[in-house]
């Protein structure tokens, strides 16, 4: 071992071997050359990336920079936060060695917990944000993804694995209660709630945006549900416990339901039956939300599960590997004149605040807290760990929100905004539409009706115009990606629909287990009121747990309908608002990390969390009020509200893009729901915002406050920290397998027995 | 021929704890070491009793 001097082996049991390495040797001058060296030549990418202009620029020098980047801040800040903030303790048992049952709670290796962690937080949310961001040109997205990541998502991501991993693998909203009080607490609660309709609701709309008067979609993701079935049942009755198995059949299945489909949409039937009005898909998607959500989770739930995990990293995998081979040249500007004016098709507003609002997952996103808190905490084995996890599982979705980006600047203009700007806009048809994109004045020849047509036909598709959501943008350049080495020009419809199954297999998941768990928030709140309705909290009642169910989807189903049916176009009103709760949720989860880095006394580092909670609040607070009080009728809901309001009074019979009565009243219910919802939200995290702010005062004046930490409980186990074991580790791991050949009885690593 | 066999072993290491598929052998050597006048259940009890648990919290997944 280099200078063991440095080294510090921390034992709990003088009859054990050390239970921790405290190394504080510098780098070695090899590894500061190589750091040094990546650090350079992610400077070289990000400066192609920021400065040459026009077709020259390379999709892979995003892939270089942002990966340079990643490297440097895991190596560097990743360890300041580490060092001045989480202070782990591997002496100190985690929730997993000391609650240890085989279950819930088991230490579970790093490399395996990370895969795990990874498959739980990504999803379709990294694919679609940069998607639409586009709009706005490269820069702003890349900056965003990469800077965002670094110094908020990670942060949130790590911080909340680490308080969680301090109080025995507590959730979200129990800390909030914690720490700062009911409240806090109690808004909170609901805050999370109403944040996990809407996220619900607005991840449907992209599914029904994607697979509506798509026979192929349609037809192959409804083919997951019997796959899915035949999965559940396999592993009950046939051979229980064989996941890996019966995952390799059900992709297998899958890929053959994705080539079926083409097959299927040829005949006139299949046509037939399987091209959907966009509301008959909205409404197969609240049934089907509903009902899996009462079916055991055995037979649906679990190995849908088991399929989303395996497509999730294959596609991941697959979409680097093609940017990287296809290194695909950028179609895109730098900054598009929308980001500077702020009347993008795609969705409305300025560059400050609405790009940050529209790519959450990726860079920063609220909902990460509610997974850092909860399972990752009760599986680790070490504290120290928790960089890896939580900061490095964090890097690794950025790095993906970056493909996605890559995959849409890299399509032709022209095509981008036909697929992404609303029906009312280009009139639905290829003559008009072309004529609609040929009128932005964007960079590249102009298109033909016939193109965009051309280009429709090329993914087996009747019509790409106006196929907003982002779902259909990201599979037509990845399909462009992957087809221009694997298979060509045949093949590209193929990994069209490969690329709508996968995000339609996510987001479906997201949409079960989601529902799930709100009708488990939603019955336990009503439990705890009390009186007749303490049957609730009983999980096993079954008519509760169906009135929970019902009420629940009816929520998000309300929310999708309205936005299916909305005669402004869905995306665009409702995306900011999907982009506003997950990151004013990301403001609670930052805001309760302050609360305790103060409470702890560590008010030097407060500045850790605290700058991007600012921020946080910054963007999502100028959202809100754009969204509440702008005159401007495409950015305010309640200015929109007034004007067709206004336009009824006055007896006419159709305004704007509403083109009778019926619609007029649908945009002014809507504008009233999407308004109401935008101040409920802002008020929630104003007043979480506000306690926070309250308890870090009463803290810092008296000089630190007690936390709800867990007393500490010594553990008796080792496990390495980082992704690759350092010497000094080999050497105690070494010690360890020695002990137990001696005492093969001791091979115990829990600590309660 | 020992690199690809070892290679193949960590893949399926690898991707059975990502699963969960392992966990039910941790499940039994964890009952054999702290419960062993435990009774072990077989592999079809287990899962059914693990799924059974994830009915009442399946855990949410991101967006």
């Amino acid at each position: 071992m280099r200078s063991p001097e440095h080294v510090e082996l921390v034992r709990t049991d003088p009859d054990l071997p050390p239970v921790a390495v405290i190394d504080r040797r510098p780098m070695t001058t090899g590894k500061k050359l190589v750091f040094a060296a990546i650090g350079l030549l992610a400077a070289i990418a990000w400066a192609l990336v920021a400065f040459v202009r026009g077709e020259s620029v390379n999709g892979a020098y995003f892939v270089v920079a942002a990966v340079g980047t990643y490297v440097i801040a895991y190596r560097f800040y990743a360890r300041l936060i580490e060092y001045k903030v989480v202070r782990p303790r591997d002496d100190r048992a985690t929730p997993g060695e000391q609650y240890e049952n085989g279950r819930d709670f088991a230490p579970t290796d790093r490399r395996v917990l990370f895969g795990h962690h990874f498959a739980a937080i990504a999803g379709a949310g990294p694919l679609v944000g940069p998607v639409l961001a586009a709009q706005m040109g490269y820069l702003p997205g890349t900056l965003w993804i990469i800077i965002g990541a670094v110094l908020a998502g990670c942060v949130q991501d790590y911080l909340v694995l680490w308080l969680s991993t301090r109080r025995r693998g507590r959730s979200l909203g129990q800390m909030i209660r914690d720490e700062m009080g009911t409240i806090g607490g109690a808004a909170g609660l609901v805050g999370v709630f109403v944040i996990m309709i809407i996220i619900l609701a607005v991840l449907a709309l992209v599914v029904v945006n994607a697979l509506a008067e798509s026979p192929w979609g349609v037809f192959s993701v409804g083919m997951t549900i019997p796959i899915a079935l035949f999965m559940g049942v396999y592993l009950r009755y046939l051979r229980p416990g064989r996941v890996s198995e019966v995952s390799v059949i059900g992709v297998v299945l899958l890929v053959l339901a994705i080539v079926a489909g083409g097959w299927v949409a040829d005949t006139p039937w299949g046509a037939e039956t399987f091209t959907l009005e966009p509301v008959t898909v909205a409404w197969l998607i609240v049934g089907y939300g509903f009902l899996a959500s009462v079916l055991p989770v055995w037979l649906l739930l679990a190995p849908r599960d088991y399929l989303s995990t395996f497509m999730k990293v294959g596609t991941i995998v697959l979409l680097a590997v093609g940017v990287i081979i296809a290194q695909p040249a950028v179609q895109a500007p730098a900054v598009s004149s929308f980001a500077i004016e702020g009347n993008g098709p795609a969705f409305a507003g300025s560059l400050f605040p609405f790009l940050f609002i529209t790519i959450a997952c990726g860079a920063l996103s609220g909902f990460h807290a509610l997974i850092s808190s909860g399972t990752s905490p009760k599986l680790v084995q070490k504290e120290s760990q928790l960089r890896l996890i939580g900061y490095g599982g964090m890097l690794t979705e950025s790095f993906v929100a970056i493909m996605a980006l890559v995959t849409a600047i890299s399509i032709d203009q022209h095509l981008y905004f036909t697929m992404n700007a609303p029906g009312t806009l280009t009139g639905g048809e290829p003559g008009s539409a072309a004529d609609y994109v040929n009128g932005l004045g964007l960079a590249g020849p102009p298109v033909t009706g016939e193109e965009i047509q051309a280009a429709a036909d090329s993914v087996g598709e009747e019509s790409i115009i106006s196929r907003t959501g982002g779902a259909p943008t990201l599979a037509f350049g990845m399909s462009q990606i992957l087809g221009s080495f694997l298979g060509g020009a045949s093949l590209q419809a193929f990994w069209y629909h490969f690329a709508i199954m996968f995000e339609a297999l996510f987001i479906l998941t997201t949409v079960d287990a989601g529902t799930r768990v709100a009708r488990f928030m939603l019955s336990d709140t009503l439990g705890n009121l009390g009186g007749p309705l303490k049957k609730f909290r009983d999980p096993s009642w079954r008519v509760g747990a169906w009135i929970c169910s019902i009420v629940v989807c009816g929520l998000w189903g309300a929310i999708l309908l309205m936005g299916v049916t909305d005669p402004l176009g869905g995306i665009n009103t409702l995306f900011p608002l999907f982009g506003i709760a997950n990151q004013l949720l990301a403001a609670m989860a930052l805001a309760v990390v302050t609360v305790v880095v103060v409470k702890k006394g560590y008010v030097r580092w407060a500045w850790i969390p605290a700058v991007p909670l600012v921020w946080d609040l910054a963007v999502t607070m100028t959202a809100s009020f754009q969204k509440i009080f702008s005159p401007e009728p495409s950015l305010g809901y309640w200015a929109q509200h007034a004007a067709f309001r206004d336009a009824r009074a006055a007896g006419e019979t159709s305004f704007g893009t509403a083109a009778d009565p019926a619609a007029m009243d649908a945009v002014i219910r809507n504008t009233f729901i999407q308004g109401t919802l935008s101040i409920v939200f802002a008020v929630l995290v104003l007043v979480v915002a506000l306690v926070a702010l309250w308890v870090c005062v009463k803290a810092v004046r008296a000089g630190g406050l007690p936390t709800t930490e867990e007393p500490d409980a010594p553990s008796s186990t080792f496990a390495p920290s980082g992704l690759v074991s350092t010497d000094a580790e080999k050497e105690v791991a070494a010690q360890w397998s020695a002990y137990h050949d001696e005492h093969p009885d001791r091979l115990s690593t829990g600590t309660h027995a | 021929m020992s690199v690809l066999r070892r290679g193949w072993y960590a893949v399926t290491w690898y991707v059975t704890g990502v699963l969960g598929e392992s966990d039910y052998q941790r499940y039994v050597a964890h009952l054999r070491r702290v419960h062993p006048d435990a009774p072990v259940p077989t592999v079809g009890e287990y899962w059914r009793e693990r799924y059974a648990a994830l009915d009442v919290d399946p855990g949410a997944r991101c967006c």
